[in-house]
């Protein structure tokens, strides 16, 4: 399948435009499986999920079932979640510690580093048994990067620090939060699905320009329970940070638990938050300091992770099972130290917007919905994505999702990837 | 509006707690599928709680553990205030729904009554008809011949919140 031509971007007349078909083809959804989601770097989860020796998580990434595991040596491991024999799923528990993980089909067993132990009857084998190719296999690449475990089918792709570009300061922003020096994923996964195309979540996730409408009902919550003040907050920024990740970065009236007091958080949080505040300036400097305590962040990793720093700090990851299916991921993130009121303060000012029972999260999945209703419409080929093309990015400019296509674009089409930012391109384009 | 069968079979015998708690289960179903929300509101007490766990984790406490819904009073009001708006996007306009609830059992502590019951939620909207389907725990209060519900916890038996990826109306 050609699949040229699906992006017009001319940044000379300030022109982006995507063609719809990447939203409904299933021609497009297959060879996105073997060209993107094949070729990247894959979040699987946080280390903080594994605490204890043979602690594991069954987890699927991009439908690929795995297990998430610390082995008895310590190290953290990702194996493919399937019987070297038959294939019969060798982890069935969603979440556990284990020593021995045993297939319930022929009892082929396996330590915790994926080893096999033994096999019933082992005598009814040739010499030719090999215990070492017949046990659990791991992922080609597992790396990580404060904390945050990504994975790779594709045994030659660069390294993960490579790979993260600009988008590692954000992760920095994020991870030193915690001034004891450890994030944590919270206990519980928000897990559910959405009736579109996955890219309309990458899109969604990094768009400072819908929630003035989509979100107002939010924002009219916020206001009446006097949440609300705009006062002295400065404009913000969308940036493209290389390889396909992207963020915006912005002040919005809302509290954040990690050190910005709104009364959403409740008048007995005010002193705590406060000194937080104060430590957060202490440890780093005015400058990061307040950047961690007042701005926000909607994290874009590509392809298909989403770290949004906002009221609290969401991590999300979806992917395709049909071209208009996806299923999401969520989970919470929060600095190791806070506990008792602390953390339910946090949760709940996750609660009043993010997740499948939010305040603002339904709508988002609705708009979504609704854009894949849209495109069966037909009439209109293409989707416009130019806003602030020919300004720098503001939050509410649609450079991020550029950013996002253009990856996308080069991986689809085996192009060299070059995408800092707009003017990059339309520098790149006079030049020929 | 409410349907008082029990006062009306002439039997004279007084209904036992579980017919008393069907019947108030039952109005409460009524008005939400109706969506008369604020009549559904003036059913909670002052210090009432609703509160939707997670699909992985049906008894998750949610002080210390991600949740889809956990309102107060205060959030539960600003809920029902969202969804009588028209920016509520994901239910404006309203969904059709109907709640079945069955399997209602109600046991008296002396103090409050705790109940559990079965339910299955259909919701129609944009050509899907979307099955929610779990089990209730209710703590309720009496009052006035009638019951307060001071916990309403409502938790989902799905693997994972599908195919309908929002818990948009009540549940």
């Amino acid at each position: 399948m050609d699949v040229s031509g699906l992006i017009v971007d001319d940044c000379q007349n300030g022109i982006f435009r995507v063609h719809r078909s990447t939203m409904i083809s299933q021609e497009i959804m297959v060879l996105e499986r073997e060209r993107v989601f094949d070729k990247c770097w894959l979040y699987l989860g946080h280390e903080s999920e594994l605490e204890q020796p043979g602690e594991y998580r069954q987890r699927s990434v991009a439908g690929v079932p795995l297990i998430f595991i610390r082995s008895a040596d310590g190290v953290i491991r990702a194996l493919h979640n399937t019987c070297p024999h038959r294939g019969a799923i060798v982890c069935r528990q969603p979440e556990g510690v284990a020593e021995v993980f045993q297939c319930f089909y022929h009892a082929w067993s396996f330590n915790n580093q994926g080893d096999l132990l033994s096999v019933p009857d082992e005598a009814g084998y040739s010499e030719a048994f090999d215990r070492a190719e017949r046990s659990l296999c791991p992922v080609p690449r597992l790396e990580s990067y404060r904390g945050f475990y990504f994975v790779a089918f594709d045994p030659g792709i660069e390294s993960l620090f490579d790979y993260l570009a600009g988008a590692r300061e954000y992760l920095d922003i994020v991870a030193d939060q915690s001034l004891a020096g450890r994030m944590k994923i919270v206990a519980g996964t928000q897990s559910y699905s959405i009736r579109a195309n996955w890219k309309l979540l990458a899109e969604n996730s990094i768009d400072g320009y819908h929630p003035v409408t989509l979100h107002q009902s939010y924002m009219a919550y916020l206001a009446g329970v006097g949440g609300l003040t705009r006062e002295g907050l400065k404009p913000g920024r969308g940036l493209s940070l290389g390889k396909g990740h992207a963020v915006i970065e912005y002040q919005a009236p809302w509290g954040r638990p990690v050190a910005r007091w709104a009364p959403t958080l409740g008048d007995e949080a005010k002193t705590e938050i406060e000194e937080l505040r104060h430590k957060l300036v202490e440890r780093y400097g005015e400058e990061k300091g307040l950047r961690i305590a007042d701005w926000n962040r909607n994290l874009l990793i590509y392809p298909n992770l989403i770290i949004n720093d906002i009221m609290a700090v969401t991590v999300r990851t979806f992917a395709p099972v049909q071209p208009d299916f996806m299923e999401v991921n969520a989970w919470e993130l929060a600095p190791e130290e806070e506990s008792g009121p602390r953390l339910s303060r946090r949760l709940h000012n996750f609660l009043e917007f993010l997740g499948p029972g939010g305040l603002a999260t339904p709508d988002d999945v609705e708009a979504l919905d609704s854009c894949q209703i849209g495109f069966r419409s037909g009439g209109v080929q293409w989707s416009d994505i130019s806003r602030g093309m020919k300004r720098e990015a503001l939050t509410s400019d649609e450079l991020q999702m550029r950013a996002f296509w253009r990856q996308w674009n080069a991986q689809m089409n085996g192009l060299p990837i070059d995408d800092w930012s707009d003017r990059r391109v339309g520098e790149a384009a006079k030049a020929e | 509006m409410a349907f008082s069968w029990f006062k009306k079979n002439g039997t004279g015998a007084r209904p036992s707690l579980r017919e008393q708690v069907e019947e108030f289960l039952a109005e409460e179903a009524w008005l939400l599928d109706e969506w008369r929300l604020d009549d559904w509101f003036q059913l909670f007490t002052e210090d009432g709680s609703y509160v939707v766990p997670g699909t992985g984790d049906p008894q998750a406490d949610p002080r210390s553990a991600l949740v889809l819904i956990d309102d107060d009073m205060v959030r539960l009001h600003w809920r029902i205030e969202r969804l009588k708006s028209r920016h509520a996007y994901r239910e404006y306009p309203w969904s059709r729904t109907r709640r079945i609830i069955s399997n209602i059992r109600a046991r008296d502590m002396g103090d409050h009554v705790f109940v559990t019951a079965s339910v299955v939620l259909y919701r129609f909207r944009h050509g899907h008809a979307d099955p929610f389907v779990g089990h209730y725990e209710y703590r309720l209060v009496r009052d006035n011949g009638s019951f307060k519900i001071q916990q309403r916890r409502a938790m989902m038996d799905h693997e994972r919140l599908t195919p309908n990826g929002a818990v948009s109306m009540i549940f």
